[in-house]
């Protein structure tokens, strides 16, 4: 028992939920985004997935991790402009379209990573990113351990969830977004122009997610593996909900993901004689969980799955 | 569509883009063996098609037919083997029946979750997809374990098993199965009044209110009886063809299951042909790795492809369907 | 000069036309009435105006120029505006929020210059006596108050002309007064105000002049001095529409549906959406629920079909209680039931007639033999109410949605009256229909009531209330402020008394 409470109260603990909650949180806000549009983004794991695939191949032919993350991002944002084109452009129902979208990324990156690497597992080891010390941070003590010391990403990615959530509601562009997401009748009146906003919101998401996967590949492993992203892609949906579609708020919300995360990857190198599958296991109990409890309390965008033509009216 | 993509990659790969098509053609429908092995591969897809399609009747998106199937397979697999005493045709009848139970078990809590508290059945599926593979696994390494290198259980015994349909092959009768349920459950849809107060829950919930329906039961039943289809797929499968669990034994065929249900559309019927469509690509895609040296993985991309391509057209019932539930 | 001019107008939906070579002008700083009854294409001709539509033929004209619009961003850079029936404002966010989209002010680093964007609500609110809280969220406020939300959304993007769909169909008489002195105001500077409507009254009190449409066409303009309301109803209808037979039997004394001290909680705790309503329906008699739309009669109409279960009170249903009981078993009990949305409650647009036709009985014995639905059965029910109720289809197979309003109309109708029933609730049963179906569904209201069923009637219609009515009551935020017999109650009492004032005063 006592092992158990050394396991979950170790401050290496809340080093870990920090890092290990970057690719939720930022596929999360990606979420926040579509969802806040009107588009229903189910496909944030196969965005993240490729977006981790693509950072490797980018990363390992020019050698530079840095490169990687560039076209991860660019890998996410093309996947997700699938999606936008299929839901937006041809009006198919957001959740098959989001499933297929998973299933797709799956089976295109276990496949070119047989014919790239001819291994069906994991593909080689790529170059890093390495990680940054921050000086004046890291010299507090408790906060230091906890901040000091990270991949840049984790910065990187803290910074860009603030700029979302300023550009979501304090600027014109944010209304703009919430508005179609809201009334998307109301905002073509005004003159917003509902399918661009769609587009560019799911074509965002992607880039997010895609980031995050680049997260996944390059910074806290080194390796694209098969179906890496484990999921991640969904958990981040539900923090996003359970954010209410604020990307602040879903940060928060990946937090808990990634807390249990790391408990549970403590677990598994600790002496506590428990299965590797239970434990495995508790990320994904957690996610029903919070989305048995989050939905009641929080409200969609009013327009969230639902299609809009220019001309199109509800009388 | 989908084909002519599949085929431009397989060119880029180097390989001769004849050969391949023939290859699998030939390996789908070409004499005795390649027709069985397309029914073999077909039949778990029947299920979970089924199981995806029925769902969707109701308006539910049930992505869980793959942790659903396995919990079906572990059951009767373990039922079966504990069964040993009685006579082969309870035995085999009992284990399909727990696997049918353990599936809508499994399928009973999202069910359970979106009637009464509006939670998106996609993501509790996905979820209890990771979960029943994890925990299948895991009772499979600590207490059902064949001793030897692999994970898997015991071998069933002769009387254990399905019967073969077709004798040399591992087609079990547990196709008939599936053709018989796809009747029945089409007869429940069309004219009973379960399957009626279910379509109507599916196409405009609160009419169904309106009518008196009890839109949470309903929802709960018909999440269970698509649990329930998944479920039988992996014990049609491990009683049938394998013969025994192996953890991770499945190639994924409740996602598959999804894409056959997009193309049958609201037509359980046409789950049988579009099964076979993709058992066939399956049949088809092993002779082309054997005789044209294509990687099956490549064949996985085709499907992949077939579903966003095929699936496009064949949305406009589904977009209607979920778009009304939604 | 005209404000604007439409010449020759055509545009098609399919096989309906909408609106057939119609020529319509309206000056500045003129009310502009474009009356006629639901479907003429009023609303139509005011979309192609504000660029929502395209015409298949004619020239539009804004100050003598011809102009094109690819969309409602032109109509509006060319200063018209338009305040839809259904307003077009997203709920979550707030009234500034809403009415600045689109054309936001800035600061300088980019950011939403949100002081500013009240500083300019609250001028134009002033000046045109629009009063309206900037930081309010649109859900909170009250319908009248989202409706100057609207106009200002307008005015502020620069409209000199104001179209307003059928405006006054969500306010109480007093807004409707207030509506019409801003309508003045505005009109007094220059504004051209048009203002679509099917209501004789208003046109005859605010408007200068009024265009008639019909069926598509423009049946006549004329100067509203000049008409009456029965040249105007002749424009509009073109026949004459026969009385209802005024024979009535006696109510009787014993009362089928009883409410006793009703509450209804709010969702999300919010205040309660009925208060300790009182109300008894007789057999033999209609009772109409008179009050402007959203103030408890769809709590009301659920409550009483067992849809939404109330937080206090009984109910009692041909001396039974059947407080609580779910919605099935109180329809069981005897009720016939016409929601207010017949799209989304009444009907499944996807399915077909014959399936529609049993939809809330299909669980009764006649249509169901141990779970095993009777085909024969239920399409044989399908036609009978098909040829009963005059129901314009092609096939009981084909989907309900396509068929007309007036046509779905009366298959909820006669599929609700065909069930065993003693008590009959009517809730909007005419909304949007033309004057055919109209007097049809209102006809067989009263064949029921003189059947000796109960009806309870719930109507935003004060016409179709006082048509019909035996006794009436008015409900206001939840709340019964006063039953009587209908001959008790002026139309300016009912006026005042949907407005919360009790005693006329």
């Amino acid at each position: 028992m006592s092992e158990l409470i050394d396991i979950i109260f170790n401050i290496n603990n809340l080093t870990a939920t920090i890092r290990m909650a970057v690719p939720i949180a930022l596929a999360a806000m990606g979420g926040a985004f579509s969802e806040r549009s009107g588009v229903v983004n189910i496909g944030l794991e196969g965005m993240m997935l490729t977006g981790a695939f693509t950072g490797v191949i980018a990363c390992q032919i020019s050698g530079s991790p840095w490169v990687g993350v560039l076209f991860a991002v660019i890998g996410g944002g093309l996947i997700a402009a699938i999606h936008a084109v299929l839901t937006v452009g041809l009006r198919a129902n957001h959740v098959v379209a989001g499933v297929g979208i998973n299933i797709l990324a799956s089976g295109t990156t276990t496949w070119l990573m047989q014919v790239i690497w001819k291994r069906k597992g994991t593909s080689d080891l790529v170059t890093g990113l390495g990680t940054w010390s921050i000086p004046a941070l890291r010299d507090i003590p408790v906060i230091g351990t906890v901040l000091g010391a990270h991949s840049p990403l984790v910065y990187i990615s803290f910074t860009l969830i603030i700029l979302g959530w300023v550009l979501m509601f304090k600027t014109p562009l944010g209304l703009r977004i919430r508005m179609t997401g809201e009334h998307p009748e109301a905002a073509d009146t005004v003159g917003i122009n509902v399918r661009a906003i769609r587009y560019f919101c799911v074509i965002l998401s992607g880039c997010l997610a895609g980031l995050g996967g680049g997260y996944l590949s390059l910074a806290w492993l080194n390796w694209f593996s098969k179906d890496m992203s484990a999921g991640r892609g969904y958990m981040a949906l539900a923090a996003c909900i359970f954010g209410g579609w604020n990307p602040l708020k879903g940060l928060a919300a990946s937090f808990l993901f990634s807390f249990t995360d790391a408990i549970q990857m403590r677990m598994q190198t600790s002496e506590l004689r428990i299965a590797t599958e239970l434990v495995q296991m508790i990320p994904y109990i957690l996610t029903i969980l919070i989305l048995a409890g989050a939905v009641v309390r929080s409200r969609p965008p009013a327009a969230l799955g639902e299609h809009y033509e220019s001309g199109q009216t509800s009388q | 569509m989908a084909l002519v993509i599949g085929g431009i990659l397989i060119w880029a790969s180097g390989y001769s883009v004849r050969d391949a098509y023939t290859n699998l053609f030939m390996g789908a429908f070409g004499g005795t063996y390649s027709l069985a092995t397309t029914v073999l591969m077909a039949t778990p897809l029947l299920f979970t098609g089924l199981s995806v399609a029925f769902a969707f009747q109701c308006g539910l998106f049930n992505v869980g037919a793959e942790g659903q199937l396995y919990a079906g397979a572990f059951t009767s697999a373990i039922v079966a083997l504990a069964l040993s005493p009685l006579p082969s045709v309870l035995r085999v009848t009992i284990a399909l029946l727990a696997g049918a139970g353990a599936g809508a078990l499994v399928g009973f809590l999202p069910g359970y979750l979106k009637a009464k508290l509006g939670a998106h059945e996609v993501i509790t599926t996905i979820m209890l997809n990771y979960i029943a593979i994890l925990f299948t696994t895991f009772l499979t390494k600590t207490y059902f374990k064949d001793p030897g290198p692999v994970d898997q259980t015991v071998l069933l015994p002769l009387g254990s098993r399905l019967p073969e349909l077709i004798s040399g092959t591992r087609v079990s009768l547990g196709v008939i199965l599936g053709i018989v349920i796809v009747a029945f459950l089409n007869h429940v849809m069309r004219r009973t009044v379960l399957g009626y107060e279910i379509e109507v829950v599916g196409q405009n919930p609160r009419a169904a209110e309106y009518g008196g329906v009890n839109v949470s039961l309903r929802t709960v039943q018909a999440m269970m009886i698509s649990g329930a289809v998944a479920g039988l797929a992996g014990s049609v499968e491990v009683l049938g063809t394998l013969y025994r669990f192996i953890p991770h034994f499945s190639p994924g065929y409740g996602f598959t299951g999804i894409a056959v249900a997009v193309i049958a559309g609201s037509n359980l019927w046409a789950v049988i042909p579009a099964a076979l469509l993709f058992g066939a690509l399956q049949s088809g895609g092993q002779t082309m790795q054997l005789f044209a040296r294509i990687p099956m993985e490549l064949m996985t991309t085709v499907q992949g492809l077939v579903i966003l391509f095929v699936a496009a057209p064949a949305l406009g019932n589904i977009i209607l369907r979920l778009k009304n539930r939604a | 000069m005209y404000a604007i001019r439409m010449e020759n107008i055509t545009k098609r939906f399919g096989n309906v036309v909408a609106n057939d070579g119609v020529s319509f002008a309206a000056a500045p700083g003129e009310i502009h009435c474009l009356l006629g009854e639901n479907g003429a294409g009023k609303s139509t001709l005011m979309k192609i105006l504000f660029g929502l539509y395209r015409p298949d033929s004619g020239t539009i004209y804004v100050n003598e120029n011809p102009v094109s619009f690819g969309g409602p961003r032109d109509a509006i850079s060319h200063g018209i505006g338009m305040v839809h029936q259904n307003f077009m404002l997203a709920e979550q966010l707030t009234v500034t929020e809403n009415i600045v989209a689109g054309d936001e002010p800035r600061q300088r680093n980019g950011l939403l210059d949100y002081r500013q964007a009240r500083r300019n609500i609250l001028e134009f609110s002033k000046r045109y006596g629009l009063h309206v809280d900037p930081d309010a969220k649109v859900e909170d406020i009250s319908v009248g108050q989202q409706q100057r939300v609207e106009i200002l959304k307008a005015l502020m993007r620069g409209a000199r002309v104001l179209i307003l769909d059928e405006p006054t169909a969500v306010l109480t008489p007093p807004e409707v007064t207030e509506l019409f002195v801003v309508m003045r105001i505005l009109a007094e500077s220059g504004t051209t105000i048009i203002f679509i409507t099917h209501k004789l009254k208003e046109t005859m009190e605010i408007s200068d002049k009024v265009t008639v449409l019909r069926d598509g066409r423009n049946v006549g303009t004329i100067y509203t001095e000049a008409s009456t309301p029965e040249s105007l109803v002749e424009m509009m209808v073109g026949r004459s529409i026969p009385a209802h037979d005024s024979h009535r039997t006696p109510p009787q004394e014993e009362a089928a549906l009883e409410l006793i001290d009703i509450s209804v909680a709010g969702r999300f705790g919010g205040r309660e959406r009925l208060q300790n309503v009182n109300l008894d329906v007789r057999y033999g008699e209609v009772l109409g629920i008179a009050g402007v739309d959203g103030n408890g009669q769809l709590e009301l109409e659920e409550v009483v079909t067992g849809l939404t279960k109330p937080s206090k009170g009984r109910i009692i249903m041909n001396g039974e209680d059947v407080t609580g009981l779910t919605s099935r078993q109180v329809r069981d009990k005897g009720v016939a039931y016409i929601p207010s949305d017949r799209l989304r409650r009444g009907m499944v647009a996807s399915l077909s007639l014959s399936r529609n036709s049993v939809l809330g009985m299909h669980h009764h014995a006649q249509f169901n033999k141990r779970g095993t639905l009777l085909e024969d059965i239920i399409q044989g029910h399908a036609e009978s109410i098909i040829s009963q109720y005059d129901v314009r289809a092609d096939s009981i197979h084909q989907p309900m949605g396509s068929l007309s309003g007036g046509n779905q109309q009366k298959m909820v109708v006669g599929r609700e009256l065909a069930r065993p029933h003693s008590v009959v609730v009517a809730c909007q049963p005419t909304r949007g229909l033309d004057v055919g179906a109209t007097h049809y569904i209102r006809e067989k209201i009263l064949e029921s009531r003189n059947n000796g069923k109960a009806v309870l009637l719930i109507s935003a219609e004060l016409d179709e209330i006082l048509e019909l009515s035996d006794r009436i009551a008015v409900i206001y935020e939840g709340q019964i402020l006063d039953v009587r017999p209908a001959g008790e109650f002026t139309e300016a009492e009912l006026g005042f008394l949907m407005t919360g004032q009790r005693n006329g005063v």
